[in-house]
């Protein structure tokens, strides 16, 4: 385990312009993630994580410095390859879940389904997170816990080959989150997706490979969990 | 700087782009207002202003001739200020390298005095000398050839061709618009006023102390209707031909069509326009209140008023309306000002007193702010009513069902981006249904435009190739025997010749009567048709009368009903006729008759008045001067020419004003579009940004957005032609006259022009969204909450 690298990113470096000043995100990053893992990224605000996420995801581009994803560097890819880079390969859950108002959780999934290559259905995907029995209920229509449930069997329906969560439990209450952190770690063992978590939440800690600590853009430590001291949530 | 302020002040410049096309719509809307109010108050003032200054008539009768004295009667009749005789005369002239036949009316003016009435505006020039075979000419028909003072044209008097030296140039209150003997359409190339010295036009005419012709200006608070009578009955023995009010005369009541058909507009399009105007602003009020919910919660928690927040929004609203209304007033300046001056040239008024009332601008302020207000009311009254601690919460999903449409079972079809389209749409249906309300006006107004043009062309062509086939109308001078119609039928160049008998009437049914002109054929007419409502050539009954429908609703009389006849020339008969049938037309308000029976009733024999010609185009100049030299023609009326005054004087007018309105309404149609897609766009974005971040391609997100534009306005554009057409109908409706009824004919191509300038505007506003969606911002979207 562990010797398959998904990710490799080389001396990453983000500069945001504000107004007059410059913000530095990140300070020269390296970084290599592996098949089958679960990440956590920990830090305080500003430290850099979403920016790392992002970067990983295609949403943004470092100013300096390579990311490497299956031997492709993403800082070179085009805008239209990285849309199929995040149509492909990559799911997401966001802190606020991002659902489309307009569709049932079957659909939300479906809309990733329909222009996936290989996905599961969007009927397996919700059994996933355990939510067969609410499928064709509106967002509206549903709790904020199962909200983010159907925005991981979206992530997941395509069968990526990671899963990126900003803060997946941040809008959510101990209780719920717990359950959502469940179903993360479901699809991660049984799917072997490579997981990277942002969270604050503490439970999640012990289920992790690795914790990754940022500050002020650096990574200033990794733990690594060994595997008799995970704990099943 | 206050804090709310500034607010204002970056709100207004973060919604710039939406501000800027709904201030777009209601600068439209102010223009059309500014435009046409005052353009119709500087014609009415000119109007009113040259009636006075110039001394305008009330009432006005011609007779065959009486001797002066009669005048001194005249001015005793009771509520009579002043009376003026004059003689007139009709003739036909010749203008150097014009070789079509032209026909002027003499107009006698006082040897050495300015004419008690109706005085003249010389342009250019000075009056002709008393004595002196000089002659003031019209300016309109001047301007047609070209014509200065000093030049000499030729006239036909009383048989003898005279050169007359050209004095000056004037231009009177009688004949603001002018329009020559049966024409419908003046044609300034071939008809015009000629004012003589009163001796030396009554000498050639054999009027020496007698005239034919009276006008009156009556006592303020006289009854019309009394005088009017008492001047028939005095004229009578000499031939009169019946007294007709300021209402009745003809340049009079051409104006106030006219200006009626303007009156229309004025308030017709500046009322769709506004009401657009408010719908958009409602719209963006409403969304923008939402996306502010927030904000307002603070600003209340810290203790603002409700009428401080609710004023702060009012203060946005207004801004934008006054920076429409503003650039509305000068563009409506501009265009009124220039349209002003078009009429001013086609009606030909000495000047035009053009001028913006502060009333016009302050109702132009008012109309749109109460728009404006109103449409905003609502949505300012939901921000400020809102309990602080509810707005701070971010609003709950919004809910969503099925659309009607999916649940008959299509669903499975259709991929989740459409079902998003159709379920986006079924959520708000009132709000959808005023986008596509919106839209179907804009294309409304846009078929507006273009239906004056198609109605006149279908008018003219009925008149002129299905009724009017001949080429040629030749007048005689007095009723001739029907040896007339075979000497011209035998002319070398006339293929055919068909009589015809014209008389001056007043018909009367009941309460009602109509001055018009009762015109006899024979039944197997040819060249000149009265056509049925298939038009299909009518052929006239041995005996009865046949009534223009436009007439018979004026008189209110049926088929069956007996209309008395009053002939206003000769032995002036008074008979009743039976109604045989009603025709319908769109030109004027003619009665018909058979030529025989027209002849019973008038009692001078089998006469003719003149005949139509079919010629051959090759011999025109040839007959033109063949019939020039003949004694006993009056005029010729050339169809071609007929045809094309008609288009230059429609052309004119209500093509003009409609265009200017095409315009404008083409920048409705953009805003409207534009804002309801903008819209679509802010309140969406966060729902379409998810969309690319889970690998949505440009292209596909656009469609969510751009499907739902295309589809609402693709459903907007029947309905669109459906409003269109009752605008048309409600235009037709309120511009028919005694002089023409707007058929409701829309071309093809005029919905087409509609349904393109729709499209062409949801395409532009597509492209500049597929530019935003382009630069739409990933990461912000989903950081951010509802």
């Amino acid at each position: 385990m562990q010797n398959e690298t998904v990710f490799e990113a080389y001396g990453l470096t983000r500069t945001y312009q504000v107004g007059d000043t410059e913000v530095q995100a990140l300070r020269g990053i390296d970084l290599k993630l592996y098949r089958k893992e679960l990440v956590v990224l920990l830090g305080a605000s500003g430290s850099g994580k979403s920016t790392l996420l992002n970067i990983l995801g295609g949403l943004d581009l470092p100013t300096y410095g390579q990311v490497m994803y299956a031997g492709n560097d993403l800082v070179k890819a085009s805008e239209r390859e990285l849309t199929a880079y995040r149509r492909y390969h990559v799911g997401f859950v966001f802190q606020f879940y991002n659902l489309i108002p307009s569709l049932t959780a079957r659909e939300n999934v479906a809309v990733v389904t329909e222009i996936a290559r290989n996905p599961m259905t969007p009927e397996e995907a919700l059994g996933i997170v355990h939510l067969t029995d609410r499928m064709d209920h509106f967002p509206a229509q549903l709790s904020g816990g199962e909200q983010q449930r159907v925005a991981i069997a979206r992530a997941i329906a395509k069968r990526p080959a990671v899963l990126l969560c900003d803060e997946p439990t941040g809008a959510l209450d101990s209780n719920t989150g717990i359950i959502v952190l469940q179903a993360l770690e479901r699809v991660n063992l049984e799917l072997g997706t490579t997981t990277v978590v942002i969270t604050h939440n503490a439970v999640i800690g012990s289920m992790a490979d690795r914790i990754i600590h940022l500050s002020d853009g650096r990574i200033i430590s990794i733990k690594k969990m060994p595997v008799e001291l995970r704990r099943r949530i | 700087m206050k804090v709310l302020t500034l607010k204002l002040l970056r709100d207004l410049w973060r919604l710039r782009s939406q501000s800027l096309a709904i201030s777009i719509v209601i600068a439209s809307g102010i223009a059309t207002y500014i435009m046409s109010v005052s353009t119709l108050n500087a014609l009415q003032r000119t109007r009113a202003a040259v009636y006075t200054e110039y001394r305008f008539s009330d009432i006005f009768t011609s007779l065959k001739r009486a001797p002066e004295r009669e005048l001194q009667r005249i001015k005793a009749i009771p509520g009579v200020k002043d009376a003026e005789s004059r003689v007139i005369a009709s003739v036909r002239m010749q203008v150097a390298g014009f070789s079509d036949p032209v026909i002027g009316k003499l107009v006698s003016i006082p040897s050495n005095s300015d004419p008690v009435m109706n005085a003249l505006y010389m342009r250019k020039g000075r009056r002709p000398e008393p004595g002196k075979e000089e002659v003031l000419l019209s300016e309109p028909f001047a301007n047609a050839h070209q014509l200065q003072p000093g030049d000499h044209i030729t006239a036909i008097i009383n048989g003898h061709r005279e050169s007359l030296r050209i004095s000056g140039i004037a231009l009177s209150p009688e004949y603001i618009y002018n329009l020559g003997p049966g024409a419908m359409f003046p044609d300034d190339k071939r008809f015009g006023i000629l004012w003589m010295d009163r001796h030396i036009l009554a000498t050639a005419y054999d009027m020496d102390g007698a005239f034919n012709d009276v006008v009156l200006k009556l006592d303020n608070s006289v009854n019309p209707k009394q005088v009017m009578e008492n001047l028939d009955r005095l004229l009578d023995k000499y031939g009169g031909a019946g007294a007709y009010p300021r209402k009745d005369q003809q340049s009079h009541h051409f104006l106030n069509q006219e200006f009626r058909g303007l009156e229309t507009m004025a308030i017709l399009f500046p009322v769709i326009f506004l009401g657009v105007a408010a719908f958009l602003l409602n719209v963006v009020m409403t969304r923008l209140i939402n996306t502010e919910r927030e904000q307002i919660a603070v600003f209340k928690a810290f203790g603002y008023s409700n009428f401080r927040v609710a004023l702060h929004y009012l203060w946005l609203v207004m801004i934008i309306t006054a920076m429409g209304v503003t650039a509305g007033l000068l563009l409506g300046y501009w265009l009124g000002n220039g349209l002003g001056n078009l009429y001013m040239n086609f009606f030909h008024f000495p000047y035009l007193d053009y001028r913006l009332d502060i009333s016009t601008v302050l109702i132009a302020f008012v109309i749109s702010f109460i728009a404006a207000i109103t449409g905003t009311l609502h949505a300012v009254y939901r921000a400020a009513s809102l309990p602080p601690a509810e707005a701070m919460h971010p609003e709950p999903p919004a809910s969503y069902h099925e659309s009607l449409f999916e649940r008959t079972g299509i669903k499975r079809f259709l991929s989740q981006p459409t079902r998003m389209i159709l379920r986006h749409m079924g959520r708000k249906p009132v709000k959808t249904g005023f986008t596509v309300l919106g839209i179907a006006m804009a294309g409304a107004i846009v078929m507006l435009g273009n239906f004056q043009g198609d109605a006149i062309d279908y008018m003219l062509h009925v008149q002129f190739n299905l009724a009017q086939r001949e080429d040629l109308t030749v007048t005689f001078t007095q009723p001739t025997s029907r040896k007339a119609q075979y000497e011209l039928a035998s002319l070398p160049g006339v293929a055919y010749a068909e009589p015809f008998r014209y008389a001056p009437v007043r018909l009367h049914f009941r309460q009602q009567h109509r001055r018009t002109t009762l015109q006899g054929f024979e039944s197997h007419s040819d060249l000149h048709r009265v056509l049925n409502t298939q038009l299909q050539p009518f052929t006239l009954p041995s005996r009865g009368i046949v009534l223009n429908d436009y007439l018979a609703q004026l008189l209110g009389a049926r088929t069956g009903d007996r209309v008395t006849v009053e002939i206003l020339s000769g032995r002036r008969p008074k008979l009743e006729v039976e109604v045989i049938a009603i025709v319908e037309e769109m030109l004027g308000i003619p009665a018909y008759m058979h030529l025989d029976a027209l002849n019973r009733l008038l009692g001078e024999g089998d006469a003719i008045d003149g005949v139509f010609l079919d010629i051959d185009q090759q011999q025109q100049d040839k007959i033109y001067r063949e019939l020039r030299d003949m004694p006993g023609v009056a005029g010729i009326t050339i169809k071609e020419a007929a045809v094309q005054s008609a288009h230059d004087t429609m052309g004119d007018t209500i093509l003009i004003f409609t265009f200017i309105n095409t315009l404008l309404a083409t920048g409705i149609a953009f805003g409207v579009i534009y804002n309801s897609v903008r819209i679509a766009y802010s309140e969406r974005s966060r729902e379409l940004a998810s969309l690319r971040v889970l690998g949505f391609r440009h292209s596909e997100v656009a469609y969510i957005l751009l499907g739902e534009l295309a589809f609402l306005t693709l459903i907007a554009i029947p309905p669109g032609f459906m409003i269109g057409k009752l605008l048309c109908s409600i235009i037709a409706t309120e511009m028919a006259s005694d002089l023409y009824r707007i058929p409701l004919i829309i071309e093809p191509a005029s919905y087409g022009f509609s349904a393109t300038v729709v499209l062409v505007s949801a395409i532009i506003s597509s492209l500049i969204i597929w530019q935003k969606l382009k630069r739409l911002d990933l990461v912000t979207a989903l950081k951010t909450r509802e």
